[in-house]
């Protein structure tokens, strides 16, 4: 596995430089399910141009956090989020904010791959034709190529673009997923157990693929697989029982946690 | 007589099953579950073969004697049947068997009474063969079967043997059924295009069978074959499946849309009965709702406006029907628009899309070729509909193109043919059985269509 080595070198070149910014803040977040607490006071930071992995067992709330940053819990009718959240200092439960708007900036991937039943072109072309981001076809179809891209997937796709999205492999359509975030030009990046549906080989492709958006982009990932946390990210947060357990930078994470928990949960004694 | 036979062989069965338990019980010496099969699956196995094949030789009895006495009779009689037609044959024949079980009877005549004498003696004989054949087969049945029990016997394999042949013919009865009602219309019709043909029935454009014969009284036979045409027929159904589709079409879409993607639980749990008690009204009811209620309110609409209504008007049938229809659009719209998986709606919400940008991008053509089938549904199940346009929208086979006059259709022509005393092989009636089976013919396609339709778009999301 050189993945893995390559990124735990460039993670031993990044975690001496200066801390980058904070660009999404949580503060004492807390959602209900109807009666039900799923997330207790989490205080969680999300730093620009960093992967940030959740682990965690599961129900433990990794999900319900990641949805909270996009308001994507808006769409169940019975979850209450409570608590701050902030992209860029702004509030995002904010009533003056668009939730159309906050979802164009921070995007999401979700665990299975969902592309829309429409051409590869289309799917990728979708967000950007809701926004109006592009003036004319032509524009249109040079994002279109460069989300493509970008994701890895446009020399795979480029002579078949009219065709169906869903014919796509697991590994293509999740990259498609990816591609169709990328399209409305986000700055963050949710990612819900992404390569939890693929193969090895495809996962390594999309762990490939995450690993170059870091520069680009912000990007949190929701991932059961400890292996992957440590390969692909520079900030790891273990979540249990919907509490916070520990934050810090990856490589402290799984060398030297402090709470027994996280050290328990990582060397596989429970989860 | 035959009736106690069955009961009988009901109360074997009964007794069978419970000896049958009782042995399987007894062979191991009450220690159950050394046996293979169940007691109960025993017992079962002695109560299917003591009954089953007598019962069987019943029903076959009972479906060939009346054939076989009918028969007898006319043979024993031909010197005083020979001067006689078809239909005066079997008329006797009718008689005689009335008379033989106690019927009444218009015209009895000695030669008749003789025949239900013969008749009578006849059926008492077949009568007595078939208890002494059915209580041989139960007995001989029960003893074979019983003879079987032992503790390694599979009955449970036989009774499940047995019980697939039941199944089977229950649902071969069903399509023989569907079959022979096809096969009818399709000779009947045949018959009727013996007299006026195919190409002046399809394309004809005038259609006024009431005036069928182009002589009266002992000069009528000739078949005036111009009057059969059933364009304007077919032109009358369209026009009403058309305006009942414009008012259904939407409807039921948006109230399906409305429904599945923005009605919270409280008001999808009142909203869907509701509109499935819409879909529960006898369609008599929405008959006379049309003609008493909505045909009069166009008419003094169009006064006011101007325009001339017809007091039968397609309109009001069309937009009664479409009113009909809404339940069924809805709920099959529904079910597919539901079917669509929720990660489409996440994925597109995490774009950044409206519900209403989501629903026109995303779900609705995802569920297009659903939506279609169920639209394709309904149109078959509007140019099926009688009773609303019977009493909606008249009888004048008009050829027009306008919703404010009155016009008839395909179903409409059918009841009027066939109500009434009519003889059962006029150019007339038989032309019920074409038009049958041209409506036939049309709800057949556009179900399959539909089905085709529905099952494409099912394998896509598995
Ligand atoms: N839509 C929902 N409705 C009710 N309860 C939910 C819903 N989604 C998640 N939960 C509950 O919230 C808890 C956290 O779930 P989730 O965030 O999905 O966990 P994870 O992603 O870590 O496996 C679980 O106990 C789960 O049952
Ligand atoms: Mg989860």
């Amino acid at each position: 596995m050189n993945i893995m080595t390559e990124a735990s070198v460039e993670q031993k070149l990044s975690s001496g430089t200066n801390e980058p910014s904070i660009k999404m803040k949580g503060e004492k977040v807390s959602v209900h399910y109807g009666e039900k607490r799923a997330l207790f006071d989490v205080d969680l930071d999300v730093r620009e141009n960093q992967v940030t992995a959740l682990i965690g067992p599961s129900g433990c709330g990794k999900s319900t956090f990641l949805r909270c940053l996009n308001r994507m819990n808006d769409t169940i009718d019975i979850a209450r989020v409570s608590g701050k959240i902030t992209l860029d200092n702004e509030d995002v439960y904010d009533p003056k904010i668009d939730v159309v708007e906050l979802r164009a900036r921070v995007g999401m991937v979700f665990q299975k791959p969902n592309p829309f039943p429409k051409s590869i072109y289309e799917n990728v072309a979708y967000g950007p034709r809701i926004h109006g981001l592009a003036r004319s076809k032509a524009e249109l179809d040079g994002i279109v190529e460069s989300s493509l891209k970008k994701a890895g997937l446009f020399n795979e796709v480029k002579d078949r673009l009219l065709e169906s999205g869903t014919g796509l492999s697991g590994g293509q359509q999740q990259r498609l997923c990816i591609a169709r975030a990328i399209a409305v030009s986000p700055e963050v990046i949710l990612m819900d157990e992404p390569c939890s549906a693929l193969d090895p080989i495809a996962t390594a492709r999309v762990e490939e693929l995450i690993d170059e958006l870091r520069q680009n982009y912000t990007i949190v990932i929701v991932t059961h697989s400890m292996q992957q946390a440590a390969r692909v990210s520079q900030r790891t947060a273990m979540f249990h029982l919907g509490y916070l357990v520990e934050e810090g930078a990856t490589d402290k994470m799984f060398t030297n946690p402090d709470d027994k928990r996280t050290q328990d949960y990582i060397t596989g004694r429970f989860g | 007589m035959v009736g106690y036979l069955v009961v009988l062989l009901l109360v074997l069965a009964a007794a069978a099953y419970w000896i049958g338990r009782t042995r399987a019980i007894a062979s191991v010496n009450g220690d159950v579950a050394r046996l293979h099969s169940l007691p109960g699956q025993h017992g079962m196995f002695l109560a299917l073969f003591a009954a089953g094949p007598a019962l069987l030789a019943i029903v076959l009895w009972s479906m060939v004697t009346p054939g076989i006495e009918s028969s007898i009779i006319a043979d024993r009689f031909s010197a005083e049947l020979s001067g006689m037609g078809v239909p005066q044959v079997e008329a006797f024949i009718r008689d005689a068997r009335a008379m033989a079980f106690g019927g009444l009877v218009g015209f009895a005549d000695p030669t008749k009474e003789a025949a239900a004498a013969v008749y009578k003696s006849i059926h008492t004989t077949s009568a007595w063969i078939i208890w002494a054949v059915a209580l041989l087969l139960s007995a001989s049945g029960f003893y074979w079967a019983y003879s079987r029990i032992a503790q390694a016997y599979r009955a449970r394999h036989v009774v499940e043997r047995v019980l697939r042949a039941f199944l089977i013919t229950c649902s071969a009865v069903a399509i023989l059924t569907t079959i022979g009602i096809v096969l009818s219309l399709i000779f009947e019709s045949l018959r009727f295009f013996q007299q006026v043909p195919l190409y002046k029935f399809l394309f004809g454009t005038h259609w006024s069978p009431q005036s069928a014969f182009t002589g009266a009284g002992a000069e009528a036979g000739a078949v005036n074959q111009d009057i059969f045409g059933m364009v304007p027929l077919f032109a009358g159904t369209l026009l009403i499946t058309f305006i009942a589709m414009l008012v259904a079409a939407p409807i039921g879409l948006m109230a399906a849309i409305y429904l599945s993607d923005y009605a919270s639980k409280s008001v999808r749990a009142v909203a869907k009965p509701v509109l499935e008690i819409l879909a529960g009204i006898p369609t008599v009811v929405y008959g006379f709702f049309a003609a008493l209620t909505v045909a009069p309110y166009f008419r003094s609409m169009g006064e006011s406006l101007g325009l001339n209504v017809a007091s039968e008007s397609a309109l009001a049938a069309g937009v009664v029907m479409g009113i009909m229809i809404i339940p069924f659009v809805s709920s099959l719209s529904d079910d597919v628009i539901n079917a669509v998986p929720q990660s489409l709606r996440d994925g597109s919400a995490g774009l950044g899309a409206t519900k209403s940008e989501t629903i026109r991008k995303v779900i609705l053509p995802a569920a297009l070729p659903g939506i279609v089938s169920a639209m394709l549904l309904a149109v078959s199940r509007a140019i099926g509909e009688t009773m609303i346009v019977v009493m909606a929208a008249g009888l004048a086979a008009n050829l027009t193109a306008n919703p404010l006059e009155a016009v008839t259709t395909v179903t409409v022509q059918i009841v009027t043919l066939l109500v009434g005393d009519q003889e059962f092989d006029s150019a007339k009636t038989l032309a019920a059985f074409a038009l049958g089976l041209v409506l036939f013919c049309i709800t057949l396609t556009l179900n399959i269509v539909a089905l085709r339709v529905v099952q494409k778009y099912r394998e896509q999301y598995d």
